[in-house]
């Protein structure tokens, strides 16, 4: 936009000695920046919520391979009810979603807190924890796979260590499996954590600091009754973006575990793929992405309104 | 501007790329056939059509299951764009025979004889309401135990071929200091195992029954609990590191001599060869135990889509007859470890297990005893193996799930996933 600007001036004339004489007070320059993002708000209208209802549609139709359009009313919807398959993932989600957003935030902060201590060389160990962000889920899953597996990671090592009565084999086992996943997340993340926690910290006033120093409070009692009220709305996003991730997850289930042992992991997201795409029930597919979406919109909906109530106030 | 100018660009390629199917007397093939032997082995089919003059295009969609390359080619019949031909198999055929996309290959067959060269029960999977539709490319047997001698040897145990001698050989291995069978804990490969103990234990007849007629009574009765109590039994013969193995890693445990043995489809084959080792000498196969008498197979077929321009169709004939002819056949079931569609061919070039695998195939064909494998799609439609996989792996994970309850969903999930 800013480069296109300029080039209209030095470019040829017709266009723009016409535009001024339809519109003397530069109204071309005020439909421009319309005109530009037109395409690209009609691309994303049509592809996301054009699609979003397209998939709405779909389930409430009994399509399997390709999508027809024989209503069925609410039968995906009940169907999905009574699947037990679903229910184990939207309870693994449940379970893998709030561990994962409690324990990122509790290490997050403890690690910008303490980083936070004016210590050598921080520089490089906030590069060391936030590193496993820069890394993709499947190289994380697929990482924490190995070390999980009990013939070839952490237990295999322990018990050569001579602690031979060691077991650490979640992974196999299908009341557990879904905790390795949050193993999984909880080191990705929790780097990012802390970075947002540092840079809230970063922010807050020094004199305030001071003032309850000179009050006679104790460090820890400054951390948990003067900063980390301030740092409210860093929790809050924090908490957005983690939840968001805890929904989408797909590609950490499939690189870690496969869903398995059995589906013991199965999430909302991969049961979605797979009825969908690999066993052509596109009906069933569509109503369970449904669902995701109004868990989605749970979320979303309070922080937008909070947004919007926060800047009126402002 | 310049996102405007953007998306003009990626509208014009998308339409160009669309605009760039299939020619007049050039047939699109979209296919799977992507790691190194198999792509060698569809070359020789573009060339065999390039010497008879006529083109082809590769629509190659990579990704192991075909998975991928499914989901395109559902995009692309959607838009009423499909390719020739594609890589279809199973009863997805008479699901994309009912959507009436598939045109027909009548005249190829009859000209070649397909009904008396194709084994009845493997003529039926390609055709579609009494009409040739797709052409069978190779024929997997998936009921196979896959042994490493020396582990064998070592334990002092032979090859089994019961069930029981197979927990017995099994027991005696494990106190040799290995581990008896090499597995993956992935669904499909529990629903592999689950079929070859299943065939073994209860037969053929029970197998066609259950697994591929889906009759109730078969799914919840007495011999689907004994077969899923000898399949909960297998576990004991596996290793805790098994969950989420892929299956050519538990493959090369039996090569590598840390596992005894592994039951698996013939594509194991492959990384056998790959890793030098010869057939019979420093690896052995066998039926599955109890399965001699029995074969699932797993084939690959290529379906034809209805094409109306004359000289794609004659193209499509064309690529149908030489998929058949001896010249392919060899050439890719030497690479894919499969055995030849049609039994009537020299099989010198193949090793003793393809060999037998032939053998096997053709006198079940006649005896009975051939059957679909359900694992691997060639039994029923993919929604309700979907939902049996789920069954079978949840219980086979599951320590405290009794084999009344796996059987009595086993009925439900044949039921709920018809709509």
């Amino acid at each position: 936009m800013r480069d296109s600007l300029p080039m209209k001036n030095t470019s040829a004339t017709p266009l723009g000695a016409g535009a001024k004489r339809s519109t003397p007070s530069g109204g071309l320059q005020a439909w421009l920046p319309r005109l530009v993002l037109a395409p690209s708000v009609a691309i994303s209208l049509f592809f996301v919520y054009g699609f979003m209802l397209w998939t709405f549609v779909l389930s409430l139709t009994s399509s399997r391979m390709l999508p027809s359009y024989d209503f069925v009313g609410f039968g995906q919807y009940s169907r999905l009810m009574a699947n037990e398959r679903w229910w184990v993932a939207s309870t693994n989600l449940m379970i893998f979603g709030v561990l994962f957003v409690l324990i990122c935030l509790v290490i997050g902060s403890l690690l910008a807190i303490l980083l936070d201590q004016k210590i050598r060389q921080e520089g490089a160990l906030r590069t060391i924890y936030l590193y496993p962000m820069a890394l993709s889920f499947i190289v994380t899953g697929v990482v924490w796979k190995w070390l999980l597996n009990p013939q070839l990671g952490i237990q295999a090592m322990v018990q050569g260590w001579g602690f031979e009565s060691f077991r650490f084999d979640w992974i196999t086992n299908p009341d557990m499996a879904i905790y390795t996943l949050v193993i999984a997340a909880v080191w990705q993340a929790s780097g990012f954590v802390m970075a947002l926690f540092l840079a809230g910290l970063r922010g807050i006033d020094d004199s305030i600091v001071k003032a309850a120093q000179l009050d006679g409070a104790s460090l820890p009692r400054i951390y948990w009754r003067v900063v980390m009220p301030c740092l409210r709305p860093v929790v809050f996003s924090a908490v957005m973006i983690l939840a968001h991730i805890a929904i989408k997850s797909f590609d950490l289930v499939v690189a870690l575990t496969g869903g398995g042992p059995g589906y013991a992991t199965d999430l909302p997201a991969t049961f979605m793929y797979a009825h969908a795409f690999t066993r052509a029930q596109i009906g069933l597919g569509s109503a369970s992405a449904m669902l995701m979406l109004g868990g989605v919109l749970a979320i979303l909906i309070p922080y937008l309104y909070s947004e919007l109530r926060s800047r009126k106030h402002g | 501007m310049s996102t405007f100018k953007k998306t003009t660009l990626v509208l014009a390629l998308a339409g160009a790329s669309l605009a760039s199917t299939a020619q007049a007397n050039e047939v699109e093939v979209l296919h799977w056939w992507t790691s190194g032997g198999e792509a060698r082995a569809a070359n020789v089919l573009k060339e065999l059509m390039e010497a008879e003059g006529y083109g082809w295009q590769d629509f190659a969609v990579a990704g192991g299951g075909g998975e991928t390359a499914m989901t395109v080619l559902k995009s692309r019949a959607m838009s009423g764009n499909p390719p020739s031909a594609a890589q279809i198999k199973g009863p997805e055929i008479q699901e994309w025979g009912e959507l009436g996309l598939l045109g027909d290959l009548n005249g190829v067959a009859e000209a070649e004889g397909w009904d008396e060269l194709l084994p009845e029960v493997v003529a039926d999977i390609m055709r579609h309401d009494g009409q040739y539709v797709a052409v069978p490319v190779n024929v997997h047997r998936v009921n196979w135990l896959w042994a490493n001698p020396e582990v064998l040897e070592a334990a002092g145990v032979e090859m089994p071929t019961t069930l029981d001698e197979l927990f017995e050989a099994g027991e005696a291995i494990r106190e040799a200091g290995f581990v008896p069978l090499a597995h993956g804990g992935q669904a499909w490969q529990d629903a592999t195992v689950f079929e070859s103990v299943l065939l073994g234990g209860q037969g053929s007849e029970f197998y066609q029954q259950a697994l591929v007629d889906l009759d109730p009574e078969a799914l919840g009765g007495e011999q689907m609990i004994d077969a899923l109590e000898d399949f909960k039994r297998m576990r004991e013969l596996m290793d805790e590191g098994m969950s989420g193995r892929d299956w050519n890693i538990a493959t090369a445990m039996v090569i590598e001599g840390v596992a005894g043995f592994q039951l698996m489809g013939d594509w194991a084959k492959g990384e056998f060869t790959a890793a030098g080792l010869t057939a019979g000498e420093d690896y052995l196969c066998a039926a599955a135990p109890g399965t001699e008498d029995a074969f699932t197979f797993n084939i690959d077929s290529l379906a034809m889509f209805r094409v109306t321009d004359d000289e794609e169709r004659e193209a499509q004939q064309a690529l149908a007859r030489l998929v058949l002819e001896p010249t392919f056949q060899e050439a890719f079931n030497l690479a894919k470890g499969s055995i030849p569609a049609r039994p009537d061919l020299d099989m010198s070039e193949f090793d003793n297990c393809a060999q037998q695998s032939l053998a096997d195939f053709q006198r079940t064909a006649e005896e009975g005893g051939l059957v679909p494998s359900m694992a691997h799609g060639m039994a029923v439609r993919a929604d309700i193996q979907g939902a049996i996989f789920d069954v079978v792996t949840n219980y086979f994970n599951d320590a405290d799930m009794p084999a009344e309850e796996a059987a009595e969903r086993m009925v439900s999930a044949a039921e709920a996933a018809t709509f």
